[in-house]
């Protein structure tokens, strides 16, 4: 288990190794250290990934239009868009209306920044590569993506405006039922996987394309179902009510401007790579190249130079994986018109959620199913006394965990028999 | 813990009381909204602080995601004008703070019973209810490097699966010196820990069961509130 606590472990290394010039640097210093370390990455990948994409939207709008989009600043084609566009809006005035409740306008943007970095926190960009390799990983990860919400409808509220309040109630409405095919979706993968911590979930699938969970039979569907909802969470087109320009302003934007306007959409476009890095990690293999170049280089170089290099490249990997399902998610809003609020409603509660139930019903009987067919052990049809775990069992794990095991052994020496994993 | 992590819980310690007496100060009812985001978001880093991060995920996803939420739109929903105010009498205040103070009382008198120092380092909870490989890096206190290491246990738990009675996993020698007498949650191993003997672990049935009672009573509060939405819209038409 020491590569997946790699990155829990910098600050133990500050403290034992210590650092040149520094000597060992005691534990808290340590902590604060490693912590700066951590944040500054995440950091440089939430605001990286902003500036990328808001010009690939400018480009990819354009060309989907027949324009040619930003041609002007940076060179031939526009490159250095954002950043003029940047420097723009933090030059603007910072407004805040006169009806408007002026303490939560303005923390009101800070919310959902703060819920989209964090969610950062479990997403691992290689193998342990990630701030935090915890074992709940997708659960925080979830968890705290479900606060944007709340941002949202106090920047709606608190603008004094009814456009910004009905956006802001359609947001809240909208976001807080896709997010239950969203979960459901995403546990598929994780039932597959046996955990929920999201580095094991990738490194389960890595060895080859044919390791990816989107070829799973549910796990397949549910890789739609999951982009469709996470479309939906992100406000992106088809389902961009809350911003429906020709019926409500700008929604919940609507009073906004200046730099808390673009930290709307900094939040924005980094909780797309977000969902698009998670469904990478929980459908598509994570770091995995799919020909098993990596897996091949860890195997024979299983640590130093030779696994760092196969580690920056599963990191290429990852991050061009989930730009092309950001740019997915672009082309989507460019080609699709906008659903009706009731549409948008509808196609959640009365179709995404049924089939979303379907798909998690469909991916635990699978494996049993599979192995009832196979002729092995299977708890379907069995009494329920069989179900529990034999004591021979027991005893195999004793032996096993005398000559030393981590918990994660045995929990697969110990769902094995169950007929868990064909 | 290191003195960076003290200085971090006494901070996530003042926001929770800060906001949450400006819930009880605060007359604007979003303003109350936010403050409690505010309380429950730093409870939830508490617990992560403390190494429970699957608690305080449930903490983030129920308290703050959802529920919440649901006061959020309850306030907008009922609200009749913009910026809801609530002036509360003199009664009120004195009736809440007769409330508080029992409250206050009975928390008080339950964290004072409790035997602080057995918690701490090598005679600690924490080196009492871990096991196997888990054991022996919590064996001087709590250890950040294995943080968090809560899940499989509770999943394996509601799999029918103890891993701490089950398995039968030895409790380290050291911690052995002091009596039970150290207060942990009810149910976790200390308390029930069997003797370790060489013949066959009897089987606990988990947490299953308890688990799929509280779902099925879920599941009846959401079909209770479903018939409740439904009648009421077909008597108005």
């Amino acid at each position: 288990m020491d590569t997946l606590l790699a990155a829990n472990s910098l600050a133990e290394y500050l403290h034992t190794n210590g650092v040149p010039f520094f000597g060992q640097l005691d534990e808290s210093t340590a902590m604060i250290v490693a912590a700066v370390v951590h944040v500054a990455l995440v950091g440089a990948w939430f605001g990286l990934p902003a500036g990328l994409f808001i010009w690939a939207e400018r480009k990819v709008s354009a060309r989907i239009q027949d324009r040619l989009g930003p041609t002007r600043c940076g060179g031939k084609f526009g490159w250095l868009q954002s950043l003029a566009d940047g420097i723009k809006l933090i030059q603007k005035e910072d407004l805040v209306p006169k009806d408007a409740d002026g303490l939560m306008f303005r923390l009101a943007p800070y919310i959902v920044v703060v819920a989209s970095f964090v969610g950062y926190i479990a997403l691992p960009f290689s193998d342990g590569w990630a701030a935090m390799t915890l074992d709940v990983g997708l659960f925080l990860t979830l968890a705290v993506l479900s606060l944007e919400v709340l941002g949202v409808i106090l920047a709606g509220y608190s603008s004094g405006s009814k456009w910004a309040l009905f956006g802001a109630m359609r947001e809240g409405a909208q976001m807080v039922s896709y997010e239950i095919p969203m979960a459901i979706c995403a546990l598929c993968p994780i039932i597959t996987a046996g955990t929920l911590n999201l580095n094991e979930v990738a490194l389960l699938q890595s060895g080859g394309a044919w390791n990816w969970n989107v070829l799973h039979p549910f796990n397949f569907f549910a890789f739609f179902v999951y982009f469709t909802c996470a479309t939906a969470s992100c406000k992106r087109a088809p389902f961009d009510l809350a911003e429906a320009e020709s019926e409500l302003v700008a929604g919940f934007l609507t009073e906004y401007s200046g730099f808390r306007w673009s930290l709307f959409f900094l939040a924005e476009y980094a909780s797309m790579f977000l969902v698009s890095g998670l469904a990478v990690v929980l459908f598509l293999g994570g770091w995995d190249d799919g020909l098993g170049i990596i897996t091949a280089i860890k195997t024979a170089f299983p640590d130093g130079l030779g696994n760092f290099i196969a580690n920056v490249i599963g990191l290429k990997v990852f991050l061009i994986k989930s730009s092309v399902l950001v740019c997915v998610q672009i082309w989507v809003r460019w080609t699709l018109p906008r659903l009706r609020i009731d549409q948008v409603m509808t196609t959640c509660l009365k179709y995404l959620i049924p089939i979303s139930c379907f798909l998690f019903a469909g991916t635990v009987a699978y494996p049993l199913v599979l192995a009832k067919m196979s002729g092995q052990t299977s708890i379907i049809g069995a009494p329920a006394g069989e179900r529990l775990v034999q004591p021979g069992v027991i005893r195999e794990i004793k032996r096993v965990k005398s000559t030393g095991i981590t918990p994660a052994a045995v929990k697969v020496s110990a769902a094995s028999p169950e007929g868990g994993q064909p | 813990m290191s003195s960076a992590e003290i200085i971090l819980f006494w901070l996530f310690a003042a926001l929770t009381c800060g906001g949450a007496i400006s819930v009880c100060v605060s007359q604007n009812v979003v303003r109350m909204a936010f403050s409690l985001v505010l309380t429950l978001g730093s409870t939830a880093v508490l617990f992560l602080l403390l190494g429970a991060d699957f608690v305080g995920a449930t903490q983030l996803l129920v308290y703050v995601g959802g529920t919440l939420v649901l006061i959020v739109f309850g306030v907008m929903l009922t609200a009749t004008g913009p910026f809801t105010r609530i002036k509360s009498s003199a009664a009120d205040g004195i009736l809440s703070g007769l409330i508080g103070v029992i409250f206050l009382f009975i928390v008080a008198s339950t964290v004072t019973s409790v035997r602080w120092m057995d918690t701490d380092k090598e005679q600690g909870v924490a080196s009492k209810v871990a096991f196997g490989t888990h054991a022996k890096a919590v064996e001087g206190g709590f250890n950040p490097a294995q943080q968090g290491n809560t899940t499989r246990q509770l999943g394996l738990s509601f799999l029918s699966l103890r891993p701490d009675r089950d398995l039968n996993l030895s409790i380290p020698s050291a911690s052995r010196k002091v009596p039970n007498t150290a207060p942990v949650v009810p149910g976790s191993p200390v308390m029930e820990m069997p003797e370790a003997s060489a013949s066959e672990p009897k089987l606990s049935a988990g947490y299953l069961l308890p688990f799929e009672i509280v779902s099925v009573h879920l599941l009846v509060v959401l079909v209770g509130a479903a018939y409740l939405a439904r009648t009421k819209r077909r008597t108005k038409s």
